[in-house]
């Protein structure tokens, strides 16, 4: 069994339809339930659902309150590598764009971990392009070696792996992946990623299964909103999650809501996600799946994120660099895309502070032992 | 009235509430709201505890008088529960363990049979062992037998604040299993605490309903008051209930006996 079938299944069915069917009175109906069934979700994404934002916001509100207190999960990315194979027209890593690339030895991921460990830090995701032949696994596990003496929680986005090489990465203490598919729709993803490994819709689709299986604590997924028709990507991602929440409720399921931004490339977005869009996307979510983990980036702007913080997010970046070499100021490449959210950790900090909210740094004690961890 | 306090793990303890640290828009507030609450006992999740934190540690927080109880939440079964127990103990946060082994994000209920094994590993270890259970009477003779210093039957799933869902079923276990039975979860008013005072239950651990209380230091008082009211109501011995009507002045008062 995979999510393959029943993405295939959602791709065909009528979903323009069904949304633009809802009524005001299907929302309020949606509102009044006490649980909420992917119909039920599919109401609260529908553009019927558009005036009634305040109140999925109240109740969006009082059940991330309640499952989550008012606390938020601080994490910061590291670039180790932007070598990539793929010609993904949307990325600032295409392998036909003129960038500077480079990979970070095992001294310098060193200098880049302890920089970063020096900000408080203590939650990492390392990232990579998609070129094994550089970044193979192999390095992969080194790298975390050296980052688990400085943080007791390192998390993976890296290419799409096989169940081995995941449980390789969990042995050595990687605790979460995120794999986003960028797009659920099959033939568009065809069109947006023209060659290299990462065309293989299928294989992206069911690596956070596999990441699964392995035993990661975390699995994030998400689609880049804006590449597609983003209130049906959205729909879907949100059913990739539940299917994933019920086939492996041992294991935290989390979304990423990012939106296009500006990279090295002319691709420009197919669609314009307005700020409303992720606004409702964000609450139906909640509202769907209340234990969701909701993940905003710094590729949203600061005012933005301190406004949506109340209304279901759970983990934030900060302090983010998306260039290799980024923290120590060795960074001789482009970034990956331009962030919207410059702040340093200490002021996002203190922006969450200010908003009535804990940042949470540390939410992993790492019960596998590492040769020289923290 | 005599002395009337909790014995667990061969400690006295005057305050029947305990006391949590998650959820709080910030630390800082949890020494006010354990002097509010009047708790002895504070439970902290080892994941969260960074002795190393150059940006706030939750344990500076948690004044010295507090008895510690670390839970190893995020542990999926009963080894990964051993594991976050020792790491407690070698952390420094001493041998009681609230064991918690959930491996159902979805509605974090805790796995009874997992649970009775790692109690019974760590209390043969010397840990004072307080296991987080549902409401299940086979589950809590299983924690007798291995060694368990206290049984916590959820109220409700954890931070749902609905109340105590599992009226009957903790009532069995106040009746049939002879240790100090802690309400653990789910508790979302003081009312509801003092209810499962009124019942017989020894002491409850409410987090979430004091947390995300507008007020949390008022809560923590409210819900100390409840849960004394509760344990008075308890031991007076409350009257008998019936189906009807039963005055106060009896009609036949006026014949005399003999």
């Amino acid at each position: 069994m995979s999510f393959y079938p029943i993405c295939e299944e959602l791709s065909r069915a009528p979903l323009d339809e069904r949304f633009d069917a809802v009524t005001g009175e299907d929302v309020r109906r949606a509102l009044g339930k006490s649980s909420c069934s992917p119909e039920d979700f599919l109401t609260l994404m529908s553009p019927a659902a558009k005036p009634f934002l305040e109140e999925m916001a109240r109740q969006a509100s009082e059940i991330t309150l309640r499952q989550f207190g008012r606390t938020i999960q601080m994490f910061t990315p590291l670039y180790l590598s932007n070598y990539c194979t793929n010609h993904c027209v949307y990325c600032g890593f295409n392998c036909k764009n003129q960038i500077n690339r480079s990979q970070l030895s095992l001294e310098q991921v060193e200098v880049e971990g302890k920089a970063i460990a020096a900000t408080g830090m203590k939650q990492l995701l390392i990232l990579t392009g998609d070129a094994r032949a550089k970044a193979s696994p192999e390095y992969l596990e080194d790298c975390v070696k050296v980052l688990r003496r400085h943080f007791p929680s390192v998390s993976i986005e890296i290419y799409a792996m096989d169940q081995d090489e995941y449980d390789r990465l969990v042995k050595v203490g990687v605790d979460g992946m995120t794999m986003f598919q960028e797009t659920y729709d099959e033939e568009l993803y065809a069109t947006l990623h023209p060659r290299g490994p990462k065309r293989d819709f299928r294989n992206r689709l069911d690596a956070p299964e596999r990441g699964c299986r392995a035993g990661m604590r975390v699995v994030n997924i998400g689609a880049l909103l804006g590449l597609g028709d983003w209130r049906r990507d959205a729909f879907i991602t949100a059913m990739h999650a539940s299917y994933l929440m019920r086939k492996y409720p041992e294991t935290d399921i989390a979304v990423s809501l990012p939106r296009m931004r500006p990279h090295v490339g002319e691709y420009q977005p197919a669609t314009i996600v307005s700020d409303s869009d992720m606004v409702q996307f964000l609450m139906a979510l909640r509202i769907f799946m209340p234990r969701l983990g909701v993940t905003i980036s710094t590729r949203e702007a600061p005012e933005f994120r301190e406004n949506i913080m109340p209304l279901g997010v759970t983990r934030m970046s900060a302090g983010v660099s998306t260039a290799v070499g980024g923290y120590s100021d060795e960074a001789e490449t482009s970034g990956q895309f331009d962030i919207a959210d410059e702040r340093s950790v200490d002021e996002v900090c203190s922006m969450i502070k200010a908003h009535g909210f804990q940042p949470v740094f540390k939410d992993w004690e790492p019960i596998i032992p590492v040769e020289g961890a923290a | 009235m005599s002395e009337d306090s909790l014995e667990i793990g061969g400690l006295k303890l005057a305050s029947r509430l305990f006391t949590g640290t998650g959820k709080y828009a910030d630390d800082a507030v949890i020494p006010a709201v354990c002097e509010a609450s009047g708790s002895e006992v504070i439970t902290v999740a080892l994941r969260r505890v960074d002795l190393e934190s150059t940006t706030g540690n939750v344990m500076d927080c948690i004044p010295k008088h507090m008895r510690l109880l670390p839970n190893t939440s995020g542990a999926r079964n009963a080894d990964e529960a051993v594991r976050i127990a020792r790491l407690a103990k070698a952390m420094g946060c001493g041998d009681w363990i609230k064991i918690e082994v959930i491996s159902d994000n979805r509605y974090l209920l805790p796995d009874g049979y997992e649970t009775a094994k790692a109690t019974e590993i760590l209390a043969k270890e010397g840990f004072t062992v307080l296991p987080y259970v549902n409401a299940d009477l086979y589950i809590a003779r299983s924690l007798v037998d291995a060694g368990a210093a206290a049984v916590m039957p959820l109220g409700a799933p954890i931070g749902t604040n609905r109340g105590l869902k599992t009226k009957e079923m903790v009532r069995i276990l106040i009746e049939e299993i002879d240790l100090p039975i802690v309400v653990d979860a789910g508790i979302g008013r003081p009312s509801e605490a003092c209810e499962a005072m009124e019942m017989g239950a020894d002491a409850v651990l409410v987090n979430t309903a004091i947390a995300t209380a507008s007020d949390p230091v008022m809560m923590a008082r409210a819900f100390g008051r409840a849960v004394k009211a509760g344990r008075e109501a308890y031991l007076s011995g409350p009257g008998a209930r019936r189906t009807q009507a039963s005055a106060s002045s009896p009609l036949t008062g006026f014949l005399a006996e003999g």
